[in-house]
């Protein structure tokens, strides 16, 4: 009996293992379509739809990617994602003025880098404590490095006014500036990081994170790296905002504002992680699609069914109340987010598909 | 390399004024399975925890290897090749059983974090032979057909062994085991004490246990050493302590 018990799991395991290689391969397939897609959009979209949509809705994907490594893989809470942004934001911009040489690419990547130092400085308190401290010691972060950018004139490059206009954008003499030239920037940036991202977090360095996530204590007596691990997080995770906080300025905005890189903004970062599903890849689009459309979709709601009856400011409020109820319900209902929650809604389709 | 593994001398060891460890000393020789026994409350696990470093003694001294410790650090143990299981499930829970084992390896990295970004460099080939050795240690444990799943959503008794294979995958010479069989059933406790002998006896790794089931104890280890209120009460092969008066009286004939 025994023999057979192994048998049936055995063939078992082994047909399990055929569907998840044809899993990976569906994954893979829909991955292309949806590159090939997102490519074409600008043939058919409209100027309105690649500014306010599509473009936000990218770089709030990237920067969700950013937190989402260090909270979602690392363990380690974070409310300073907007201060890190503006890092991103004011140096890749003082590297188009100062550096004007170094291509496009270039400067976005080092402005990320810069961010992502500043971002093991503000990660050192977390080899020390964890939780709500840590949160509460990322808050200062993001409340330094507001006040820093308002007070040094020189971050700037000595603007008289808050707001600075960026400089243009341009790779390989092409003109970037268009609509379609900053939606097409955008997108290549952000296949390229999640890409390596991806690959990172299936790599040792992944492991160690989720490592230090499950259980930190376990981790350093099987000697895992603990305060290397954590710090390399701060540095990837403040890297890849950084990068989304110069495109927002860049590609977005066409300014470098630090206002639009306040608390709020690390909130709506964390809020997209939540329910987007934390230690998730394709949580982060799922999160950042909900956080960018959700509004956009409730102002059409209000203006044409309701034909502006209700007041603005009353949608906006209705729009606060509707996005933390739905935080306490996915923190309470399903902690991993949309993400687990269309993929099993997915398996269950399959299932009765084969039935 | 000859003489003992390990060697304990007057270790002390007190939390807030109250004693825990009282001036022990004790030797774990090359190869052997050690096991230590005591009543709740005896200071074994504090033991466990002065040799691989997560406790500091407040006198005395621990030599491994012929390295005599002033301080170490857990991390700095696990790399000299002490490995250790943990009494509470202490499983990276989410990840699967090959990615705890796989993390057994972290400490032999030689990689860096950007050829893990890009997979270039020495990433692929040791990714390659770090999956092997864990692939071999998950078969050794007959694991293997729970090789893919999440940790958590396993039996109890499955995720002790998966513990095991984690501590064993980085071939430490002194494995540490807190309660390998703590809220086993008669099954899985000889599934379990097979295995441990098998690791003793094939990957040469000398063991030193904690377990109170004294048929277990009995049938498993070449040494015993009887803790009492932080001091040796006893110290020999199984037979030697079986019949210890002290040790009747401290432990097993008053207690159980």
């Amino acid at each position: 009996m025994s023999t057979v018990g192994t048998e049936t799991i055995e063939g078992f395991s082994s047909s399990r293992e055929i569907a998840q290689s044809a899993r990976d391969r569906l994954r893979a397939g829909s991955v292309v379509v949806l590159l090939a897609a997102l490519t074409a959009i600008p043939l058919v979209a409209n100027d309105y739809w690649l500014n306010a949509v599509l473009i936000p809705f990218l770089i709030m994907s990237l920067t969700a990617l950013g937190l989402n490594l260090l909270m979602g893989y690392a363990g380690q809470a974070s409310l300073g994602s907007g201060g890190f942004m503006s890092v991103g934001a004011y140096a890749t911009y003082n590297l188009l003025l100062r550096l004007p040489e170094l291509p496009l690419p270039v400067s976005l990547l080092l402005g990320g880098v810069i961010s992502g130092l500043v971002g093991v400085i503000a990660g050192l308190p977390s080899l020390r404590i964890k939780g709500f401290y840590l949160v509460a010691s990322t808050l200062a972060t993001q409340f330094l490095l507001e006040w820093l950018f308002n007070q040094y004139g020189w971050f700037s490059n000595y603007s008289t006014s808050s707001s600075i206009s960026a400089p243009r954008l341009a790779f390989l003499g092409h003109d970037l500036s268009s609509p379609t030239g900053r939606y097409l920037l955008t997108l290549a940036t952000v296949v390229v990081v999640t890409a390596t991202a991806v690959r990172l977090v299936r790599s040792q360095t992944g492991r160690t994170w989720m490592a230090i996530r499950d259980m930190d204590t376990a981790a350093s007596v099987i000697g895992v790296p603990v305060s290397a691990g954590k710090l390399k997080a701060f540095f990837v995770s403040s890297l890849v905002i950084g990068i989304a906080g110069a495109l927002w300025a860049f590609a977005y905005l066409g300014t470098v504002d630090a206002r639009s890189f306040n608390l709020d903004r690390s909130f709506q970062v964390m809020f997209a992680i939540i329910i987007g599903g934390m230690g998730s890849i394709s949580g982060n689009f799922l999160g950042a699609a909900f956080m960018i459309f959700l509004p956009i979709l409730l102002d059409h709601l209000g203006s044409g069914v309701f034909g502006g009856a209700i007041d603005p400011g009353q949608l906006e409020n209705f729009q606060k109340a509707l996005f933390g109820a739905l935080i306490v319900w996915f923190l309470i209902k399903e902690p991993r987010g949309l993400a687990a929650l269309l993929s099993r809604a997915w398996t269950q389709l399959v299932s009765r598909i084969n039935r | 390399m000859s003489g003992p593994i390990l060697q304990l001398r007057d270790v002390s060891l007190s939390f807030q004024g109250i004693k825990a460890l009282n001036a022990l000393s004790f030797e774990v020789a090359r190869g052997e399975i050690c096991a230590l026994i005591g009543p709740n409350g005896a200071g074994k696990s504090s033991l466990l925890n002065i040799i691989n470093g997560v406790y500091r003694a407040d006198s005395g001294s621990v030599t491994f290897n012929g390295e005599q410790f002033i301080r170490v650090r857990p991390a700095h143990a696990a790399h000299l090749g002490v490995g250790r299981t943990f009494q509470h499930n202490a499983l990276f829970r989410h990840l699967s059983v090959l990615d705890n084992v796989l993390a057994g390896l972290i400490r032999q990295s030689r990689t860096t974090l950007l050829e893990h970004a890009f997979g270039v460099g020495r990433d692929r080939r040791e990714t390659r032979e770090f999956t092997r050795r864990a692939d071999e240690i998950i078969a050794f444990l007959d694991l293997t057909r729970h090789r893919d799943t999440v940790v958590a959503t396993l039996p109890y008794g499955v995720q002790k062994r998966v513990d095991l294979a984690r501590a064993l995958v980085g071939r430490p010479s002194l494995l540490l085991l807190d309660e390998p069989m703590a809220g086993m059933n008669q099954d899985e406790k000889h599934e379990m004490s097979r295995l441990i002998l098998e690791a003793n006896a094939s990957l040469g790794t000398t063991i030193v246990l904690i377990e109170h089931d004294m048929s277990v104890v009995m049938g498993l280890s070449h040494h015993v050493v009887v803790l009492d209120y932080g001091r040796k009460v006893g110290d020999g092969s199984p037979e030697q302590v079986r019949r210890n008066p002290d040790v009747i009286a401290a432990y097993l004939g008053t207690a159980h």
